[in-house]
């Protein structure tokens, strides 16, 4: 096993499955000699050769529609939007060209595509460079939304999602990518697209998180766990297709469900979470479901103290769990 | 010109070069955060070019904007105090580096998404049309902008609608890593206006002269009718992309190359050639800008932060 930050485990996988399958390529804004604004890419162009891993221009339309055509003509393209803030001149490419082209072919046409976007706030980016994107895409059927909040997963679900037949929108919690660290296996692995992950095991309190969240979900774990509270973290890491069996089993055991993101809370993806759950487990509540999430503010703003008004912590998360508990 | 009114560009060119000098200061003292985006050796653009509009006309631009919003007539204190994400920015501290903005100095603001202002400008300029208003819009973007689609219905549209509308591409060779030739299909920029049968024209942007007198009267002719025009101005920036840019995509001898066509120096040798203003007169001047930013700084780390309330207001206007 060798530790690695969130970054180096994203880089890892692209560079094993580069490695694998010549069919697999790098398209985005600097991807190559910069080895993109993150350094995601970096050190890929080297051993691939600008014939896979190459420089678009300024154009994310045309990153995300050349990655479709490619990819329905059998290959496996791995499209880099710079920030997810910059995706949304793409969205007709993403919601009306490439989650609906297996539907309209009656299942001829395929588009194995990956986009890779970093999101979310907590590095000062300010309100074009903080944007929580999920909740516009995790209702488009065709699509799968997928976000990592470990080295680990993310290493395992890319490699997955580059091989899926369908696109998949891979939302990378940026703030995280040198902060979380973890173990990856050496040998070759991948971890399914589909499934959530009990990331702790707990018995009073369900917390349902994501992404950098999930991150700030254990930690608050650990805090009230000496208040006695034991909190359960469910990891939802795929975003959509929901894994609907994994919260249910969660909620039916504690009673309670607390579902965190940065995103904005109306119509945010914890909406869904709370309807599965009232839905279907209603009779297993011992309170209501609570959300904790962004706020519904236009932005993350630049300021400092604003910034962190805005976004979750551990701390608020932490606070969440103990109010629940008591109710 | 009078001989005031060339020092005062000589000065705002000295003061965006420190204000660039020292937000660079903050930015490795952890006091400014997220991304900062330097101007540094494009300071004729800016200067030359918003010197010739009238206060009608309005400026917007990209995101690399504290120069455009001092030759807009922003104080340092507002924009210093912006890059500190403080209380008494020009944004509130809302915005942060990207996005200055003072539309009551006609500065419709710097814009963080790569070419998505410039059908803004658009819009803008269908209202000075609408109104009947003598105004120019005055559309500021980089070389890398005019890749993405929006660029191309902007121009288009000001053409068919025939609005008064500067485009101004600030060709620094460069859209964050990637060379001009690299990206477009054209590394000429003005080229591209031809495809909208739009009058076009490039000049040095190291010459703030020559961007100034070109502007003046590519902003005449506009106010007069001529429809939309595109300037390229053909400049470089002597900085990374942003703060901490390896720019392993250039070689050191390039920048070296353009240094020596320092903006401010051409300007000063200018000056002095042809006895507009003595040596003495312009480190006078110099000696002012320094102070004025010295002056800047001290009134962003004193200011307040924004208040926790600052994060719902203006979600919606109440007017
Ligand atoms: C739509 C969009 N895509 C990508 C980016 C990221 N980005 C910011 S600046 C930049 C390069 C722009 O180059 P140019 O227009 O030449 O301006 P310059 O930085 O040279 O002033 C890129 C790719 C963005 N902000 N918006
Ligand atoms: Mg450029």
């Amino acid at each position: 096993m060798a530790e690695m930050t969130l970054i180096e485990a994203i880089r890892q996988a692209m560079d094993e499955e580069l490695a694998r399958d010549a069919d697999v390529f790098i398209v985005g804004e600097d991807v190559g000699a910069r080895g993109g604004v993150f350094r995601a890419t970096q050190g890929l162009i080297e051993k691939y050769g600008a014939e896979r891993v190459f420089d678009s221009p300024l154009a994310e339309l045309s990153i995300v529609g050349v990655g479709i055509g490619a990819a329905l003509y059998g290959m496996r393209p791995v499209c880099e939007i710079q920030f997810a803030d910059f995706i949304y001149p793409a969205f007709n490419q993403i919601v009306s060209e490439a989650a609906k082209m297996c539907y309209r072919s009656n299942g001829a046409w395929t588009v194995p595509m990956v986009i890779r976007a970093p999101y979310g706030g907590g590095i000062g980016g300010g309100l074009y460079h903080s944007q929580s994107v999920e909740a516009f895409f995790t209702h488009v059927p065709g699509l799968k939304v997928v976000i990592p909040s470990n080295p680990y997963d993310a290493k395992g679900l890319l490699k997955s999602a580059i091989r899926d037949p369908n696109p998949v929108l891979f939302l990378e919690p940026k703030k995280g990518y040198r902060l979380i660290r973890g173990e990856v296996p050496e040998e070759e692995y991948l971890v399914p697209l589909g499934p959530a992950n009990v990331s702790r095991p707990g018995s009073d309190v369900s917390v349902f998180a994501y992404g950098m969240m999930h991150y700030y979900a254990l930690q608050a774990a650990e805090m009230v766990a000496s208040e006695n509270i034991a909190v359960e973290v469910v990891d939802l890491r795929t975003l959509y297709p929901v894994d609907k069996e994994t919260i249910l089993q969660s909620v039916r055991k504690t009673g309670k469900a607390l579902i965190v993101h940065e995103d904005n809370l109306t119509g945010g993806y914890g909406a869904e979470v709370a309807a599965i759950i009232a839905s279907e487990a209603f009779t297993d509540l011992d309170a209501p479901v609570r959300r904790l999430c962004g706020p519904d503010v236009p932005g993350v703003p630049f300021s400092p103290p604003m910034q962190e008004w805005f976004l979750p912590n551990a701390e608020k998360i932490a606070e969440a769990i103990r109010q629940l508990d008591r109710f | 010109m009078e001989k005031s009114e060339y020092l005062k560009l000589f000065h705002e060119m000295v003061v965006i070069r420190r204000l660039e000098e020292r937000a660079a200061e903050l930015y490795q003292q952890g006091k400014i955060g997220g991304f900062l985006h330097l101007y540094i050796g494009q300071e004729a653009v800016c200067t030359g070019l918003i010197s010739a509009r009238q206060p009608v006309d309005r400026v917007i631009t990209a995101y690399r904007d504290h120069g455009v919003a001092i030759s807009c007539g922003l104080s340092a204190r507002e924009v210093m105090a912006e890059l500190l994400g403080k209380a008494t920015g020009c944004s509130r501290g809302k915005g942060g580096s990207m996005h200055m903005a003072d539309v009551s100095k006609n500065f419709w603001g710097g814009h963080a998404i790569v070419g998505a202002h410039l059908p803004i400008a658009v819009g803008l300029a269908l209202a000075d049309a609408y109104k009947s208003q003598p105004a120019v819009t005055i559309c500021m973007f980089g070389d890398g902008a005019t890749n993405i689609g929006y660029f191309h219905e902007a121009l288009n549209l000001s053409k068919v609608w025939n609005l008064p509308v500067l485009w101004v591409c600030e060709n620094n060779q460069y859209g964050m890593g990637t060379a001009v030739e690299r990206a477009s299909a054209v590394s000429e920029i003005r080229q591209k206006a031809c495809g909208y049968r739009m009058p076009n024209d490039s000049v040095n942007g190291m010459d703030i002269i020559e961007v100034r007198e070109t502007a003046l009267r590519v902003l005449e002719e506009i106010r007069n009718g001529s429809g939309p025009q595109l300037l390229e101005i053909n400049t470089y920036r002597f900085r990374g992309h942003s703060m901490g840019d390896p720019e392993r995509y250039r070689k050191p001898e390039e920048v070296r190359k353009w240094e020596e066509n320092d903006p401010i120096g051409i300007y000063q040798r200018y000056l002095i050639e042809h006895k507009i203003a003595t040596e003495q007169e312009l480190d006078e001047e110099t000696s002012r800008a320094e102070a004025e930013i010295q002056d800047a700084v001290e009134f962003a780390e004193a200011s307040p932060e924004p208040g926790a309330e600052e994060l719902f207001a203006h979600i919606y206007s109440e007017a």
